[in-house]
């Protein structure tokens, strides 16, 4: 179906139309867990923070 | 007295085990992966089918190709939707946190869908209808599809109290699912620029094998990817909301 390399890249001079489409979809798609994994991050660095202040307290008390 | 625990221990307890977020912290953490390997394997595969096995269409040339992306984030958005009020609607019956979380984690995702399936369907409408966006049916439903998730999403955002926001959430949700069978039905409904459905049940598809085909596994990718990043969501929604809880503080991934 493709000669070249050059001719799957142009789509049959669609590539505009198609390489967006894909690109943009593959980015989003690619972009979304790192969002997730940050969001995880803050929580996780605010629940560990939470407990060494709780482990100060708890010795400061005694 | 006693046949009802039974029942309960039975059959019930189980499911309602599963609605407890500590429960089902850990088994989302371990189902995570194994979705990840089936958008993987799908993903390759639809890619495949999709460039170098299904033909040139006689129409449109290889600019039809933008189908094995449009149709399936199109497909997921609307299920999405559906499956997100599901859990919204069951939160408002059962007052289950997780429900609610459930629906919270599909939000952006959906929208997502909803976006990728306008901007393809502009990248493909341009170079064969002549126009980037027209006010048709199918379009225009679709666009009202993205705001209500939108909508869900800031609405929630805005109220602090987050069983309130839950219950909002769910109205909206809830009220929005009208749009779905609109969507779906617009193209058969009103005259449109869009074409018909690519895939029905009643007829046969309206397309070769292998175009088919690789619809179908893109799809398949699509709906994989949404699940492992549905539970990466609620996982840290059930995180931020649980915070408190003894649980939480237990984990091993806070102890260390």
């Amino acid at each position: 179906m493709w000669n070249s390399a050059a001719d799957f890249f142009a789509m049959g001079g669609y590539a505009l139309y198609v390489w967006s489409s894909f690109g943009v979809c593959a980015t989003v798609l690619l972009l979304e867990p790192f969002i997730i994994r940050a969001r995880n991050k803050a929580i996780m660095r605010r629940l560990k923070q939470e407990r060494l202040a709780e482990q100060f307290d708890n010795k400061g008390s005694q | 007295m006693n046949n009802t625990n039974n029942f309960a221990n039975n059959r019930l307890v189980n499911w309602f085990k599963l609605s407890s977020p500590s429960t089902f912290y850990p088994l989302a953490g371990k189902l995570i992966p194994f979705f990840w390997i089936l958008t993987a394997i799908f993903g390759i595969a639809g890619l495949w089918v999709s460039f170098f096995v299904a033909p040139v269409d006689a129409v449109q040339g290889q600019g039809y190709r933008i189908i094995f992306i449009h149709v399936p984030a199109s497909w997921m958005s609307m299920f999405i939707y559906l499956v997100m009020a599901a859990w919204a609607g069951l939160g408002l019956i059962f007052n289950t946190r997780l429900s609610a979380m459930m629906a919270q984690a599909l939000a952006p995702i959906g929208a997502w869908m909803a976006f990728l399936s306008l901007w393809t369907g502009a990248f493909w409408g341009k170079p064969m209808w002549g126009a980037w966006w027209v006010w048709d049916a199918r379009l225009t439903s679709e666009l009202i599809l993205l705001f209500l998730y939108l909508g869900f999403i800031a609405l929630q955002a805005s109220i602090d109290n987050p069983r309130r926001a839950d219950k909002a959430g769910a109205i909206l949700a809830l009220v929005g699912v009208v749009n779905v069978p609109i969507i779906y039905f617009s193209v058969k409904w009103w005259n449109t620029l869009h074409q018909g459905a690519s895939v029905s049940l009643t007829k046969a598809p309206a397309m070769a094998q292998t175009m088919l085909l690789g619809m179908l596994l893109m799809a398949l990718c699509f709906w994989m990817y949404s699940i492992a990043v549905g539970l990466m969501r609620v996982r840290t929604i059930i995180l931020e909301r649980e915070a408190h809880a003894d649980w939480v503080r237990q984990l091993d991934e806070v102890k260390n």
